[in-house]
């Protein structure tokens, strides 16, 4: 509470708080909010010569190729960018965590390999990693979480590791392995509860890189496919006529763009809070 | 210090070789069968058998990747589906302009965050420091496809200062590379600011101020060649970001390098491509890693490589 009381103190860090509450409603709320069916095409929502409508009294942010209402295809587009945003970075936190920790702490051969791999997984570029995994796999929603995960767990794998390792030659555990605590208590009833500032930081940070990962995918045809609206998708589909309807780019692109500075700024100043090191050298 | 060096190198050429074990596995996972593929629809199930045979894909899981290695060792990267030809040949085509616009958009990325960093430092603190470090933050924050469509939008459409992409001159190179550069820029910014701030309290800049050197000269001497160092390992780390915008911004300003390439294959479904692609900057990510590791042994003589 202290902590959500001290970041609501900075302003930017408010604002972000209160978009991404936005997207949160958006998304739960999406077939109350969205004016329109996000699939429905309509006869009206294209011009005499079928071009897409400029945002107008009538559709707010104008329509897209197929006559669609953007609004609401926006609206439903939060829904996607959150899903995968929570499923894959919370699986790729699991993953990054175990693997962190169990480097870190358990060591030993284990450690090693652990360790070697995702010195493996840095080697490769993870928007090309993951359009390979995606396009043998055939996109789906879950499939593109899951690819995202895959790619994504390395970074917090690597903060938890170098944090395990720096907690476990503190004093208090060297202690309690004298008196003869058991490996998993010291684990699980020391170690983890610190480790959790630095969990939950990265894990924010991680949803800005998911949902920028999901947008990139969607926008290169091997993400969420349509009819399902997502932010990148809805960009996908009108790249080739983007020039004479930029607001088909302007509106998801700025809600994407948004969202991934939201989480990054949340991030940012959850560290500055949660870290004690760090204060004062800012 | 050369025992350090011929380790950094052992381990490369060991990552080297998981890279093409993921590959592998990656190519190993396409569903469809190339003999199949290749025999066409009508071919009876002995000419099918015997394909396979030829292809060494009746060996097992392991002979059939030792047999993969010694076909990348000849340069051989398998084919594509959907052009035909060599993936090594349409992959020779394209580096030339993908490394003309890794150059330019590295030099950019380096230009603008090394200045908005040194700016922000000295000014710590100030509206202009917290402007700086948002726009570099707005930066990070960015899908590369998103703020390269709007800026073919918005200076090639509109404002006309620019070709509509494809390749050519140096007035095609700048609006790609400039994209790259602004958005890679933020992460160099951060840390170039927080490394000058840290430079600025030692103790020998002080010396040298009380010694009566002139802040310029003190700031290009003393605090710039020191505040700079972190960033040569960050090179090599950026690499790997640097070639994920590349595919999206080569497809979105038709720039014919290997990023567009990908982005073909991908349109097609033509997995051998992407592979391809995929292995090749991963190559690229180790050397640079290499490279950036090995320079920054010759550029700060405090590191010492004995405790590593």
């Amino acid at each position: 509470m202290t902590v959500l009381k001290a970041l609501l103190k900075r302003k930017t860090v408010a604002i972000a708080l209160f978009y991404i509450l936005i997207v949160v409603v958006a998304a739960i709320f999406a077939p109350w909010l969205a004016p329109y069916d996000p699939t429905e095409q309509f006869f009206e929502g294209l011009s005499l010569e079928g071009a897409p409508l400029p945002p107008d009294g009538e559709f707010w942010l104008g329509t897209d190729l197929l006559g669609r209402d953007l609004l609401s295809r926006v609206i439903y587009g939060a829904r996607t960018s959150l899903i995968i945003g929570i499923v894959s970075n919370g699986i790729a936190v699991v993953i990054g965590t175990l693997v962190g920790v169990t480097a870190g702490f358990v060591r030993g051969w284990l450690g090693s390999v652990l360790m070697r791999l995702t010195d493996l997984m840095m080697a490769f570029p993870a928007l090309l990693l993951a359009i390979a995994l995606a396009a043998i796999l055939q996109p789906s929603l879950w499939i593109v979480a899951m690819v995202i995960a895959m790619v994504n767990w390395v970074q917090i794998a690597r903060v938890i590791y170098s944090e395990t390792i720096s907690l476990s030659s503190k004093d208090f555990v060297a202690v309690e392995r004298t008196i003869g605590v058991s490996a998993p208590r010291i684990l699980f009833s020391h170690l983890l509860p610190h480790l959790l500032p630095t969990i939950l930081v990265w894990a924010t940070l991680g949803i800005s890189t998911t949902v920028l990962l999901e947008a990139t995918l969607s926008f290169l045809g091997v993400g969420v496919q349509p009819p399902m609206p997502s932010w990148g998708n809805i960009i996908f589909e009108s790249q080739t006529y983007f020039i004479s309807a930029m607001w088909l780019v302007l509106f998801p692109g700025i809600a994407i763009i948004a969202l991934s500075l939201s989480f990054n700024l949340v991030g940012d100043a959850l560290r500055d809070e949660l870290d004690p090191t760090l204060k004062g050298r800012r | 210090m050369v025992w350090y060096i011929a380790k950094r190198i052992a381990y490369s050429l060991l990552i080297l070789l998981g890279v093409t074990f993921i590959t592998y596995l990656l190519l190993y996972m396409i569903p469809a069968d190339p003999a199949r593929q290749i025999a066409g629809r009508s071919a009876t199930t002995e000419v099918v058998a015997n394909i396979r045979h030829q292809l060494g894909l009746d060996l097992p899981f392991y002979e059939q990747y030792v047999r993969y290695l010694g076909n990348l060792l000849q340069g051989d990267l398998g084919r594509s589906y959907v052009q035909r030809s060599e993936v090594s040949t349409l992959l020779a085509s394209r580096v030339g302009p993908t490394l003309q616009l890794m150059a330019a958009g590295i030099g950019f990325e380096l230009l603008i965050g090394i200045t908005l960093g040194i700016v922000a430092a000295l000014k710590r603190n100030s509206v202009l420091d917290q402007v700086l470090m948002a726009f570099s933050f707005i930066g990070v924050s960015s899908p590369h496809f998103i703020a390269a469509m709007l800026a073919l939008y918005f200076f090639a459409v509109y404002l006309g200062w620019f070709p509509l992409g494809g390749y050519g001159g140096v007035e095609h190179l700048l609006l790609p590379a400039i994209t790259l550069g602004v958005l890679g820029s933020g992460w160099y910014s951060r840390m170039v600011r927080s490394s000058m701030i840290e430079v600025l309290h030692q103790d020998f800049i002080r010396t040298a101020r009380a010694k009566g050197l002139g802040r310029a000269r003190v700031l290009l001497c003393h605090v710039l060649p020191n505040a700079i160092v972190p960033v040569i390992p960050m090179i090599g780390i950026d690499i790997g970001i640097f070639m994920s915008g590349l595919v999206v911004v080569e497809s979105v300003f038709g720039w014919p390098g290997l990023g567009q390439l990908a982005w073909q294959a991908i349109q097609q479904v033509d997995i051998p491509i992407i592979v391809g692609v995929t292995m090749l900057s991963a190559v690229a990510i180790v050397l640079g890693n290499l490279v950036a590791d090995l320079a920054v042994l010759f550029v700060d003589p405090r590191i010492d490589v004995t405790q590593t």
